[in-house]
């Protein structure tokens, strides 16, 4: 740790300490926390020097994978007033449906967000209220087995077509050599958030809108959304296991990650576990910005990324803040980026040395992040869920073959119409 | 204990006997009230009201509406609107009852069976009976996410058995597709589920006087005749308890689904679609609606059972 380091965070102390005034004893800060890949171990080393700090210890509250699951629970705690759980990690999309249960952090934390990415800032900002600060930023990208594409003479696909076809070509020689379980594209089809912000790239690469537009328009019912998602219906049995429409995070990386897919969207996190010593596809792969699809010129990354707010109900208040500022604060989102691989939303960052030497990943996916697109949280309100969940039952009716694309969404269109009634 | 002296006299026994049950029974009422009935009816109240679940107290009365309310527009079309025209709410009743009925009909079938072969004698009984609850000892949420792991379509066991056996020939993604996705909880339910059946026949079976069977072997009758004449009619007051016991759970069926397949339309149970409503949608109001729907469809079935399966819940047959 160097110096500046240091007296940042004595100052951090100082100033929980000033602000606490009768702080005598050393509180426990609980953060829940969804867990992917390895966050738990990495979450330890990120703390470790607030705690060294400021003599306060966290405990950090496992939480599923799914942010849907996540959802849920935290609901239920807010509503019953929990006090047990100081620090909540919150998804990008959730700040209008949670707004009322945090506190409001624009007078803390107000310098600190200069510094970051203003999209993000302003994504977590309701009615002025600043609900929580960003932790780490996400936007996906195609992962793709270079050495196959290199054995079989095949590019890196540019285009949702070429992809399919690639794929097809790939997958079909690795299996004509033997490798039965080879499989051209894994993704996420189960039916939760995550189809989503699949979707919602497919559709956006080929023109066809972002569902809701941000003027509150529903835009779903288009040709280059039905084309989009007829194009992703072919793939589940063809390039891409049944099973797919099953898959989160978790399994397509298993898939990918044990060599058995030649092409895989997923967020960064999969670029350092896949990189990591006992994978059998380390080195073999890279990445590139997601294609685009149906003479579109643009592709899209969903964007993801979570953010740090802290609960009204939280009886260690001072503390909890604290530790927010630390974790969204320059250290914080370094060690972040060093150990976990995780994109910051301090645009300082992507030009920090030892990050661009440590995790080589995040300077390459300022890319990916400038093609970006938010999912309609902001104008659809508090019945983004609802919305989300719609399209992603459209969308994997689609792929399932229970309907055509066309059919479902025109359904969708009607039934967005409806949820909107007069307005979101 | 001393007998309260301020009881007078002449009052028979029997008085004395029931006024003492009363008391003991007391703290249990009181604790089902908290727990039970309290709940109950204020989700009842929440199902008339706008509710939401980010100001709890702060609902306006709005009658039936979030069960049945129609509009008028300015064309004159008629627009139905709450959970008994919704489509997904019939979806996931359709769902519960066909979960329902078919897992308590192989939970019996297989309960039964299984209670029989534990009923005789044989070396090591004690333990086999032990073994066969471990299903039902594991958390629903344990079993569930290991069966999911177990019916993975690339890494899972139960593929990569019926592969090498040859009994498929490509690898079935049982919770991903719809066709299999209710065969998979199915599946694990009866897996988890007959266990207890097992145990509520074997005790059943075990009430069954010894002599009957004695007398039957020296009449000659053959065994299956004997099972059919003997054995389920004495066991029928045992058997419809147990059957009871697993249709209420079935009905109110959550966890299992929401671990295994929790969006597919295919298998959404009406606890599943509630829990939707009441917290990810923020219709919370409209998921207590589907709640007391619940409550009022699994009512509805228990009275039919006890008055149709002319059950004796009263004890007078002891008596």
């Amino acid at each position: 740790m160097n110096t500046k380091t240091k007296t940042f965070l004595r100052s951090l102390g100082a100033a929980a300490a000033t602000v606490a005034g009768t702080m005598a004893t050393a509180d426990d800060i609980t953060l829940a926390s969804g867990i992917t890949g390895d966050a738990a171990e990495n979450f330890k080393q990120i703390v470790a020097p607030w705690e060294e700090a400021t003599g306060h210890t966290v405990s950090l509250v496992p939480m599923p994978s799914s942010s849907t699951d996540q959802f849920g629970q935290y609901r239920l705690w807010l509503a019953a007033g929990n006090a047990d759980i100081d620090l909540y990690q919150t998804d990008v999309i959730w700040a209008p449906q949670l707004a009322d249960q945090f506190v409001d952090l624009s007078d803390v934390a107000g310098e600190l967000m200069e510094s970051h990415f203003p999209s993000i800032v302003e994504s977590q900002t309701v009615e002025g209220k600043l609900v929580a600060l960003p932790l780490y930023t996400d936007a996906p990208a195609l992962y793709y087995r270079r050495d196959l594409l290199e054995k079989h003479g095949a590019e890196v696909p540019s285009t949702w077509e070429e992809l399919t076809a690639t794929a097809k070509l790939v997958q079909d020689a690795e299996r004509a050599e033997g490798n039965a379980d080879m499989w051209g594209f894994v993704w996420q089809g189960n039916a939760y958030e995550g189809l989503t912000c699949n979707a919602l790239e497919w559709v956006k690469s080929f023109g066809g809108g972002q569902i809701v537009e941000p003027d509150g328009s529903i835009s779903i019912n288009n040709d280059a959304a039905i084309a989009a998602l007829e194009l992703a219906a072919s793939w589940p049995g063809n390039i891409s296991p049944e099973g797919v429409l099953a898959y989160k995070e978790e399994e397509a990386r298993g898939v990918w990650q044990t060599g058995n897919a030649v092409f895989m969207r997923n967020w960064p996190y999969a670029h350092r576990l896949g990189s990591g010593d006992d994978s059998p596809v380390k080195g073999l792969f890279d990445v590139v910005p997601l294609p685009t699809g149906g003479d579109h010129d643009e592709s899209a990354a969903t964007l993801g990324g979570w953010n740090i707010a802290v609960s009204k109900y939280s009886e260690r208040q001072d503390a909890a803040i604290s530790l927010a500022l630390y974790l969204a604060g320059p250290e914080g989102q370094k060690t972040r980026a060093l150990v976990g691989g995780r994109l910051p939303t301090i645009v300082s960052l992507y030009d920090d040395p030892e990050i661009a030497e440590a995790a080589p990943i995040v300077p390459q996916w300022k890319e990916v992040f400038l093609q970006a697109v938010p999912r309609p949280s902001a104008p659809t309100q508090s019945s983004y869920n609802e919305v989300s969940s719609k399209f992603w039952s459209a969308v994997h009716n689609t792929l399932s073959g229970d309907g055509t694309a066309a059919d479902n969404l025109e359904l969708l269109e009607l039934d967005l119409t409806d949820l909107r009634g007069n307005g979101w | 204990m001393t007998a309260t002296p301020t009881v007078p006299k002449g009052r028979s026994l029997s008085a004395q006997r029931k006024r003492a049950a009363f008391w003991f029974l007391v703290p249990m009422l009181a604790a089902l009230l908290f727990v039970a009935a309290w709940p109950l009816f204020r989700t009842i109240y929440f199902s008339f009201t706008d509710t939401s679940l980010t100001s709890l107290y702060d609902g306006k009365w709005i009658g039936f509406d979030n069960y049945l309310s129609y509009r008028q527009l300015s064309s004159g079309k008629v627009i139905w609107r709450g959970t008994l025209v919704d489509p997904a709410w019939w979806n996931a009743v359709w769902n519960t009852v066909r979960f329902a009925f078919v897992s308590v009909a192989l939970e019996t079938v297989l309960g039964l069976m299984v209670a029989l072969v534990l009923h005789r004698n044989f070396v090591g009984r004690g333990w086999v009976r032990a073994a066969i609850l471990i299903p039902w000892a594991i958390p629903t949420i344990v079993s569930a996410k290991m069966w999911a792991w177990m019916l993975n379509d690339q890494f899972g066991i139960i593929n990569d058995m019926l592969l090498r056996v040859g009994l498929i020939d490509a690898k079935i993604a049982w919770t991903a597709n719809i066709e299999t996705a209710m065969i998979a909880v199915l599946i694990v339910d009866v897996w988890k589920t007959t266990p207890f059946m097992a145990l509520l026949c074997l005790a059943g079976l075990q009430m069954i006087p010894k002599d009957i069977y004695e007398a039957a072997k020296v009449d000659g009758i053959s065994a299956l005749r004997v099972f059919w004449r003997v054995t389920l009619p004495l066991l029928k007051p045992a058997l419809m308890v147990a059957v009871i016991f697993r249709s209420l759970d079935a009905l109110r069926v959550f966890d299992l689904v929401y671990v295994l397949t929790p969006n597919s339309k295919a298998t959404k149970t009406m606890s599943v679609i509630a829990r939707e409503n009441l917290i990810e949608f923020d219709r919370f109001a409209y998921g207590s609606a589907q709640s007391t729907l619940l409550f009022a469809l699994i009512a509805i079935f228990v009275s039919l059972y006890i008055w149709l399966g002319k059950m004796d819940l009263g004890g007078k047959a002891d008596q």
